[in-house]
């Protein structure tokens, strides 16, 4: 099995997939399925044009063999990241893969980060795609110049290639032992042509000196001495700093504003408007009123002098609270099938014993530490930018819409993020930045407040399940049917968007490994009222919650222990075969990356293992969880332990990760990931909520919506990852979904109070 | 004009006195180590140290600055060698790191008033920080590290 694993993908080498935008509208994105599969290494141009050329080091290179790495004379070798870090340590890790191949020393490579630029490839960095994508790549990036290298030590000793290898910054003539420096061979290997990928030698995994052993972030210390800059950072000359207030409500648009009082503000140099978007939203701005300033408490306080009576519009509907009815009715009746193998209605027709459950997870928001910040400059038909973005190439295109100039006119530079969770791939605040620089004719820094993230946000949808099993003799589900509602990513790029597309019944829903003979997946319709942008783990989020905390109260109906009968669910190793069925798999091919469930159980029994499952007492207030799932192609068991008290405080002191995410480019990044990932599943387990009234959003700051502090965040998490040789994986997001259910399992343990509906302080849990 | 030291060097400042600290210390002195997380005291990231006490910089106005000794992360170590520093780094504890100039502002006041903190009592100091990637336990880990080694040089 592992052999097939290894199959190379299907893409042809120098050949560029491109990503339909149809695809992309409904909603595929967001499932990170968005693929941009490149073997561009070799060529400097690609069908968009090479707007970056000679714009890094590594292309002014004495030694440039592609995009991705460049060395100078002296030894340096600067290596290219174009992808966004924003606290995976992708900015690092793909590096790392060069620099192995490269056979460099690490204290001599230099980062540099990308523009937006196709000549990367894809650089939307969501949907735990970066290794998987990029891995091949960056080993080849490595490879190359380093046969070239090796070529011009071998010509100079009039040896061989063959003789000689390379060993940490040094080529090395075997039988004399001989030594060049990369850099003194840099400027004679230029002179060679750049090989044939085909004849490239890759290294042995035994060989391999920082892959799978990682490295600490590159910018670690920068860091911890304050110097690292991050979109929020970012600077111009002679700048006007920009607080935008948006339309209160999704749509609403400006009957008359008055801005004497703003305009009094000390600081405050004018005030302008930015239109509304048209049709669906999009990328589009929000629309609205803007205050520019000397600085940013300035445009604060001059925006918040500001008068402005809106037209709503039809958004103001919006009331989350009824809507949450109108969702459990929905999912209530028949919705489209998306999947369905055997008879379920007859074999609930043979009336035996049957259990239904019905679950909601609310709307989130993704608050990043750092709030959405823009630097941009409109300069004769140009823009450049600087700014925290999960995706410079959609600050081109969005750029480029705005204010019609042609996409290779837009110079998006990416500093650091202060966190992104999907928020940041969405660039409707660069694009204010743009539009505000052009109209007052000079560089604009928008800063958008906590109260604007919170309050104007692409939101993690609202989501209502409905469950239904029919139990055979042995306690085990004989049918099963599960439906949900939500409104769907695909809102937000096409008016009238109803139901969960493909992008988003794939991520959890459709694609459900268990062995029941008769099984039916229904999606039903649900209209948007708010923007929905696709969140850390997306749609897994409520699918998970759903088919697992179903899982385990089927097994306590069955009276059965929940590790074995979650086992028994899944039933034995095989493949899942998804014929008949759209499913997107996260864009990666199904033969390479198949649904495993023989990766699923020994998930499961390594946490239950490691978590002494079943050795320990539970009940009396303490309990433990279980969950599984797989997201991202990466299958991950979480075990939760949890005390609750009386009156209803909740402790997490420990919670055990098991992961099989395939091969691991840097272990110490990808554990840190699965750490972090239990305490954004806390947060939202625990508190995590946005409602609206009128179509206003009740939360603006982190007092009503609170995300987890060091004591409600799991006192500890250890992160066990299982590697027999699949590929790589995804990391950032796959430890989210299954915190919350198996959360909620350890709360039913150890309260006999089953959670359905999140959050947790909705249950006085808290 | 109010006049103050940050980071040891002599400032003045005839702006609003109403404007936070924190705007000051980004907007118009370019020390964009001290981070704008919620304006409201509510996350931590703007923690600086005022007269040597942990203060929200987000809501210290200008006004409380009168004659004051600002330290902001830019200001604690000359190259990063503070024993919190240090042990931020052996431990990799941050991801994005956006909220670590804060807790490690918190992290220092802490162990300047505790040399010894117990888990509790780290979980108290810093439970007005939070980090959105999660990296409580190493933020933890990080203290105690800190905590040992400051003993050790004792």
């Amino acid at each position: 099995m592992s052999k097939s694993r290894h199959r190379a993908s299907a893409i042809a080498p120098g050949e560029i997939q491109n990503v339909s935008r149809r695809r992309f509208l409904k909603g595929v994105l967001s499932a990170g399925a968005l693929i941009l599969s490149v073997r561009l290494l070799h060529r400097t141009t690609s069908a968009a044009s090479p707007i970056s050329i000679g714009m890094t080091h590594a292309d002014r290179a004495t030694l440039h063999p592609s995009a991705f790495v460049g060395i100078e004379s002296d030894g340096t070798v600067y290596i290219v990241a174009h992808r966004s870090e924003m606290g995976t340590g992708i900015r690092t890790s793909l590096p790392l893969v060069v620099a192995d191949e490269l056979d460099a020393d690490w204290t001599r490579v230099k980062l540099e980060q990308a523009i937006g630029d196709w000549r990367y490839g894809g650089q939307d960095t969501d949907g735990s795609h970066s290794i998987r994508d990029f891995f091949d790549v960056m080993r080849e990036a490595g490879a190359t110049a380093r046969a070239m290298l090796i070529e011009a030590a071998a010509a100079r000793w009039k040896v061989r290639p063959a003789e000689c290898e390379t060993d940490l910054h040094e080529v090395i003539h075997r039988p004399t032992g001989r030594k060049f420096g990369y850099g003194a061979l840099a400027a004679d290997a230029a002179k060679f042509p750049v090989p044939d990928r085909r004849t490239l030698k890759l290294k042995t995994k035994s060989q391999w000196r920082y892959i799978g052993k990682g490295h600490p972030s590159y910018d670690l210390a920068p860091i911890c001495t304050g110097q690292a800059v991050y979109g929020m950072d970012a600077r111009m000359d002679g700048m006007a700093y920009a607080a935008v207030m948006h339309p209160p409500v999704l749509g609403g648009k400006i009957k008359s504003y008055d801005d004497k009082e703003a305009l009094k503000v000390k600081g405050v140099r004018q005030v302008v408007t930015i239109d509304p978007f048209k049709s669906a939203p999009g990328f589009q701005p929000l629309g609205g009123v803007a205050v520019l300033a000397d600085n940013t408490w300035a445009a604060f306080q001059g925006r918040r002098k500001l008068t402005v009576e809106w037209d709503n519009g039809p958004n103001a509907a919006y009331n989350s609270a009824q809507y949450k009815k109108d969702l459990f009715e929905t999912v209530r009746a028949p919705g489209k099938v998306a999947r369905t193998a055997g008879d379920v209605d007859a074999e609930f027709k043979k009336g035996g014993r049957a259990i239904e459950a019905e679950y909601y997870v609310p709307h989130l928001a993704h608050a990043p530490m750092e709030p959405p910040a823009a630097v941009a400059e409109y300069r004769n038909g140009k823009v450049t930018a600087w700014t925290c973005t999960q995706n410079p190439q959609a600050v081109q295109d969005i750029v480029s819409q705005q204010l019609s100039i042609p996409r290779d006119n837009v110079i998006c530079h990416v500093t650091l993020l202060g966190g992104g969770f999907g928020r940041k791939s969405k660039p409707d605040y660069v694009a204010e930045a743009a539009v505000l620089s052009k109209k007052i004719g000079g560089p604009v820094k928008v800063v958008w407040s906590r109260e604007d993230d919170i309050k104007f946000g692409y939101y993690h949808t609202v989501s209502a399940m409905y469950m239904k099993a029919a139990l055979g003799a042995n306690g085990m589900p004989t049918a099963w049917l599960q439906r949900s509602a939500f409104p769907p990513i695909a809102s937000t790029f096409k008016e009238g968007e109803l139901y969960g597309g493909a992008g988003d019944l794939s991520l959890g829903w459709t694609d459900i490994p268990y062995d029941i003979p008769n099984l039916r997946v229904e999606n039903g319709p649900a209209k948007a009222y708010v923007r929905i942008g696709w969140l850390r783990s997306v749609a897994n989020i409520y699918h998970a919650f759903a088919v697992q905390s179903f899982s385990d109260e089927l097994a306590h109906a069955a009276g059965r222990n929940p590790v074995d009968y979650l086992l028994e669910l899944i039933g034995p190793a095989r493949i899942i075969d998804l014929k008949g069925t759209d499913y997107t798999n996260y864009g990666a091919p199904y033969s390479y990356y198949p649904i495993d469930t023989g990766r699923m159980r020994r998930v499961v029994e390594l946490a239950a293992e490691k978590a002494d499952w079943g050795k320990r007492k539970m009940g009396n207030g303490t309990g433990m969880g279980i969950a599984v799932h797989r997201s991202f192609l990466t299958y991950v068991a979480t075990v939760v332990e949890v005390e609750v008290d009386g009156g209803g405080k909740l402790r997490i002191p420990r919670v055990h990760t098991a992961v099989d995410a395939g091969l691991i480019a840097n272990p110490e990044a990808a554990r840190a990931q699965f750490e972090g990932a239990a305490v954004f599943g806390a947060s939202l387990a625990r508190t995590g909520e946005i409602t609206a009234t009128g179509g206003i959003i009740d939360q603006s700051n982190f007092h009503d919506y609170r995300v987890a502090r060091m004591p409600e965040a799991p006192q500890r998490t250890d992160v066990y990852f299982i590697e027999d040789g699949a590929p790589p994986a995804g990391i950032g997001e796959p430890g989210v979904p299954p915190f919350a259910p198996a959360l909620c399992n350890a709360i039913f343990a150890a309260t006999g109070r089953r959670i359905r509906e999140l959050p947790l302080s909705r249950h006085q849990i808290g | 004009m109010i006049r103050l030291k940050v980071n040891g060097v002599e400032r003045s400042f005839d702006g609003d006195p109403t404007m936070p600290l924190l705007w000051y210390l980004r907007d118009e002195l370019a020390l964009t180590g001290t981070k704008f997380g919620c304006g409201m005291s509510l996350c931590g990231a703007c923690t600086v140290h005022l007269n040597g006490k942990a203060v929200r910089s987000c809501v210290t106005p200008m006004r409380l600055t009168e004659s004051a000794q600002v330290v902001t992360i830019e200001g604690i170590s000359a190259n990063g060698t503070h024993p919190v520093q240090l042990a931020w780094m052996q431990i990799n504890v941050p991801q994005c790191g956006y909220c670590q100039s804060g807790q490690i502002m918190s992290a220092v006041a802490l162990l300047d008033t505790n040399r010894n903190p117990s888990d509790a009592q780290i979980d108290e100091a810093m439970s007005g920080n939070i980090c959105r990637c999660g990296t409580y336990q190493r933020i933890r880990a990080a203290i105690k590290a800190a905590a040992g080694a400051s003993r050790e040089q004792k």
